[in-house]
């Protein structure tokens, strides 16, 4: 019965997506639309393969949900490599412009890739992480299976299909022009409808937890989507000039508009990057230094801490423009005094090995996690440095801010979810071990050098290019025109590329790795003396 | 006085006041006393249920958050 009404259900949507295609106004629609169909269509057929068959009505309650965590592992690893691999391309469009083809403008220049990158990087490799590591540490936290049955599933599908249609938009030409909001309406609708199933799951789960209390990386993960669903929302407040068209006009204008922006903006850092990521950090560096983290009344704090002063710190984003004074400097204030939560989950996080060092040597994974949070702490002494006023108006506009932004997400993100996935795939594939350890270790360091060529170059050419920009002569003309600034940076492009190479290798290094880890590693018994499909 | 200015005073006093000492009231909470024993179970969660879901069936002969790996 069920099926039927599902059947039903996605044949309508198989059909409106045709039609919607067949009016579309636009190219990005018109194929986004060619892509929902194509989705309601194959469901449509698993669905009708599966109705009337026999079930396997085994009592699944005594087991955990890995399926969908398995394949959310496969998904991160292959857009990471996908999002770097596109950070490098239009790093090397930036140092190389005839790398802009011309056959292909309108479609893979530089303004067109820009946000495929960020989107990839963040919402497909961060986001597929995150999704992944919250199904699997929410249930062994609670001591329970996943709520929701086939709900798990729906987001997993539901949230690369939102990835798809991001990306197929920003080649064609579909975005709304907000920073790390690109998506159009439509594509934003279907992720709040995606988003809120995740919700249901999660909390779901923790409401029928067999532990009394949430884990402190429980309340990490749902104030990331809590926060994340609030942020989506008002930022994408928009009306649709037609229902076959990608194009809207925004409820908010001018300066509202820019703050609702960047208090989007920089709480999707605060929230997405560093709130879930941190939900990470207290499950993932326990479980692999096998002891307890080194403080818990200090996760509380930093949890609190953390979550009341980031939702203010946006307006460091607007000095200097027709934003009020108070509110840039509120923005300020609250983004310094931020550093100490912050660094106080830093020490949390490295303080955890304490008695357990000699790990850092033997073991590279866990030498990745205590880097990523190393990073962690670098990058979250420099933001609050960059949003004082006075530095802000050396730094912004300039390449220090890209530099600060992948200190963050290369080292911070990129570490974390290097170390959580070492670590998940030989539990989720029930392996002993990763295949090689020294294939890892060549991961960490080609990652690292990577990074600190990265942010090496990236400070010197922001900081080069900031004061170009504002020297001045005796009679108080500027000295520089940009075209100058844009040729002195040339060999730190480069050096930025090269950086971002290696860093793209050592992901590679990483796939194989977790292939050969499943392939090649012998089975170990399970609980259930079950091999999971593979 | 327009919504605005009504939001942005009530913001900026009462409301202000009211999430500090709800600060203040997180901080005191964690280190009330006896709660280094609850966090030490809490901050053991982790250690333990990592390849199945607890039963059902409680034991009654241990504490009840004593959710063990069997």
């Amino acid at each position: 019965m069920t099926n039927a009404i599902k059947l039903v259900a996605l044949a309508l949507v198989a059909i409106f997506a045709a039609i919607a295609a067949n009016y579309a106004r636009d190219l990005a629609y018109m194929v986004n639309m060619l892509v929902v169909m194509l989705a309601a269509s194959v469901t449509f057929i698993y669905t009708l393969r599966k109705t009337d068959e026999d079930r396997d009505l085994r009592d699944l309650s005594g087991e955990y949900m890995d399926g969908v965590v398995r394949y959310g592992v496969i998904a991160t690893a292959f857009w990471g490599v996908v999002g770097f691999l596109a950070g490098v391309f239009i790093a090397f469009q930036l140092a190389y412009p005839v790398l802009n083809f011309d056959w292909a403008q309108g479609y893979l220049n530089f303004g067109r890739l820009r946000p495929l990158h960020t989107s990839a990087v963040i919402f497909a490799f961060g986001g597929n992480a995150l999704i992944a590591t919250s199904f699997y540490v929410v249930q062994r936290t609670s001591a329970a299976r996943l709520w929701g049955g086939g709900l798990g599933w729906f987001v997993f599908w539901g949230y690369n299909l939102f990835i798809v249609m991001a990306a197929l938009s920003y080649v064609l030409g579909g975005s709304q022009s907000k920073e790390y909001a690109e998506p159009e309406w439509y594509v934003d609708l279907w992720l709040t409808i995606v988003w809120v199933a995740y919700l249901a799951v999660f909390l779901g789960t923790i409401i029928k937890r067999k532990e009394p209390h949430i884990y402190v990386a429980n309340w990490f993960y749902l104030s990331f989507i809590v926060t994340i669903a609030m942020l989506h929302v008002v930022n994408n407040l928009v009306i649709p000039v037609s229902i076959f068209g990608g194009k809207s006009v925004q409820v908010m204008a001018g300066v509202q508009d820019a703050m609702t922006q960047w208090w989007y903006g920089h709480n999707a850092v605060g929230f997405f990057l560093t709130a879930g990521f941190l939900g990470m950090m207290y499950y993932f560096i326990p479980k692999r230094a096998e002891k307890p983290v080194y403080s818990y009344k200090l996760s509380i704090i930093h949890f609190w801490a953390l979550i009341f002063l980031y939702i203010w710190a946006g307006p460091h984003h607007l000095h200097y423009t027709a934003l009020p004074d108070w509110a840039s400097t509120l923005g300020m204030v609250f983004s310094i005094i931020l550093w100490m939560p912050s660094w106080g989950g830093m020490i949390n996080g490295l303080m955890t090995l304490s008695g357990a060092w000699d790990k850092l040597r033997t073991d590279p994974v866990i030498r990745m996690m205590v880097i990523a949070v190393g990073f962690y702490g670098m990058s979250t002494f420099e933001g609050p440095m960059m949003s004082i006023r006075a530095v802000n108006s050396l730094s912004h506009y300039t390449d220090w801010t890209i530099g600060h932004v992948h200190s963050g997400a290369l080292g911070w993100n990129g570490m974390i979810t290097f170390g959580a996935l070492y670590y998940l795939v030989p539990k989720l594939w029930n392996r002993k071990e990763v295949y090689s350890l020294s294939m890892v270790s060549w991961h960490f360091w080609l990652a690292t050098i990577g990074i600190v060529l990265y942010a090496a170059s990236m400070w010197v050419t922001g900081i080069m290019e900031g004061l170009m920009w504002r020297e001045v002569d005796a009679n108080g003309f500027l000295v520089n025109s940009f075209a100058d600034t844009v040729a002195a940076k040339f060999p730190m492009y480069v050096v930025r590329g090269l950086g971002g190479v290696m860093y793209l290798a050592g992901a590679i290094v990483m796939c194989l790795n977790l292939w050969l880890t499943v392939k090649k590693q012998p089975a170990e018994k399970t609980v259930h003396g079950l091999v999971p499909a593979e | 006085m327009d919504i605005y200015s009504i939001l942005r005073q009530f913001a900026d006093s009462w409301m202000l006041l009211a999430l500090f000492l709800f600060f203040v009231g997180v901080v005191l909470w964690v280190f009330r006393p006896g709660a280094r024993k609850t966090y030490e179970d809490t901050a053991n969660i982790p250690l333990r249920n990592e390849d199945r879901p607890a039963s059902d069936v409680k034991d009654t002969s241990k504490p009840a958050f004593a959710g063990k790996d069997l």
